[in-house]
């Protein structure tokens, strides 16, 4: 069962992707993929959250008690939740205003509860520190994709991180389905992502 | 009976160090934050009443004193006077929270150029109408700063949005507000735009 360093890394990218191995962060993924710049700008969000949380989780486990573990580590969470939400606020003022209410919800995220608590608390600083890595590129990887589809069919748009915002398909000749930018289309394509990924080989 | 108080102490010493950082971490951000929302909620307000001006108007933004409190004042500059100025004020509203209207009044003719609601929390579809329907902000331009401005069910020359008149009411009121401001301290707001003219990167 030992693993090497690197594949707790590499693990998050495919083996336990967030959205689509562990089914977490379920809730951000659906709520901010309607473009590609505010999923990725989420994923982003969230990895930093979940490295510095690891890490700080990682060096105090021999000091947390085990009783109070899990409100320590909400309190960590929230910590650098907060960071990122005023650091956004001072350095991407839009993409703050277009994540909204979901930056303080990373707060509640499962994904990152649930590496504190499943890994963090009990492994080494650069185990943790890999592993949180892994698992928030993974998330980045995952929204980005899923918003790709639902922007680009949605709306036939590509809004490149940080960048402009391209036209793929012209609405001259193309006309967007504006079902996947609702809520319930944000469903349906994770549901069929997920069915893609389950019939993936796993390794 | 040492377990609990350990766990005291840590749950303290973290609440304590978390609260530490945060101060921090917004000290250093603050500032930057309020540049932020000056250019991003308020600028495209600004940007569209001041139409026209060749100096951006929040680079050359001054504050004027009133009593204890300064209010920010957005000059809108062509060569080297300006032609208006543009300043937000704010109004009851349906809303729990204020109605932020921003005002540009014309400084030759001393009337209303234009209106625009930078924050509100009025109804959607009824009060929320006050800042995206140009009909209704239309209805202020070209009105005088030197009376007060009132809608027309109350003797005034504005069309109240149907159905949402105590919306109308508080634009109006922060509308007069804006307008008084300007009257009691215009020579002041002149002379430092005309000086923001003159200096300062363009």
């Amino acid at each position: 069962m030992a693993r090497t360093l690197m594949q707790e890394f590499t693990k998050g990218l495919w083996k336990e992707v967030p959205p689509f191995r562990l089914v977490l962060g379920i809730c951000a993924a659906l709520g901010v993929s309607t473009t590609v710049a505010d999923g990725v700008g989420m994923g982003i969000a969230t990895t930093f959250v979940l490295v510095c949380g690891n890490v700080l989780v990682s060096l105090l486990r021999k000091i947390i008690p085990a009783d109070i573990r899990i409100a320590c580590f909400i309190v960590i969470i929230a910590t650098f939740v907060t960071i990122v939400e005023l650091v956004m606020q001072a350095y991407a003022y839009p993409l703050f205003l277009s994540l909204g209410v979901f930056i303080p919800l990373i707060v509640v995220n499962c994904i990152l509860l649930g590496r504190a608590e499943a890994f963090a608390y009990k492994r080494g600083v650069v185990a943790s520190f890999l592993d949180g890595m892994g698992i928030g590129i993974g998330y980045t990887l995952a929204l980005a994709a899923l918003s790709a589809i639902r922007e680009i069919i949605g709306s036939g748009m590509f809004s490149v991180p940080f960048g402009p915002k391209l036209v793929v398909f012209d609405t001259s000749w193309y006309q967007p389905m504006h079902f996947l930018l609702t809520a319930p289309g944000a469903f349906l394509c994770l549901g069929l992502m997920l069915a893609v990924m389950n019939l993936a080989p796993s390794k | 009976m040492r377990e609990l108080y350990r766990m005291v102490i840590v749950m303290t010493l973290l609440s304590a160090l978390s609260g530490g950082l945060l101060a921090g971490v917004r000290m250093a951000t603050s500032a930057r934050i309020e540049e932020q929302k000056l250019e991003f909620v308020k600028g495209p307000a600004i940007k569209r009443l001041l139409a026209g001006a060749q100096k951006d108007p929040i680079a050359a933004r001054f504050a004027v004193k009133d009593g204890g409190a300064e209010t920010l004042v957005f000059p809108g500059l062509k060569g080297s006077k300006p032609f208006a100025v543009a300043l937000e004020s704010f109004g009851k509203g349906y809303g729990k929270t204020p109605l932020g209207v921003m005002v540009a009044i014309n400084t030759d003719s001393d009337a209303i150029a234009g209106i625009a609601v930078t924050t509100h929390s009025e109804t959607p579809g009824l009060g929320a109408r006050a800042q995206s329907d140009p009909s209704f902000a239309k209805g202020f331009a070209g009105l005088s700063a030197k009376e007060p401005v009132h809608v027309k069910a109350d003797g005034g020359k504005v069309d109240a949005l149907s159905g949402a008149s105590i919306t109308s009411r508080g634009v109006c009121a922060a509308v007069t507000r804006a307008c008084e401001f300007y009257e009691k301290h215009r020579d002041e707001i002149v002379k430092k735009a005309a000086a923001a003219a003159s200096s300062g990167k363009p």
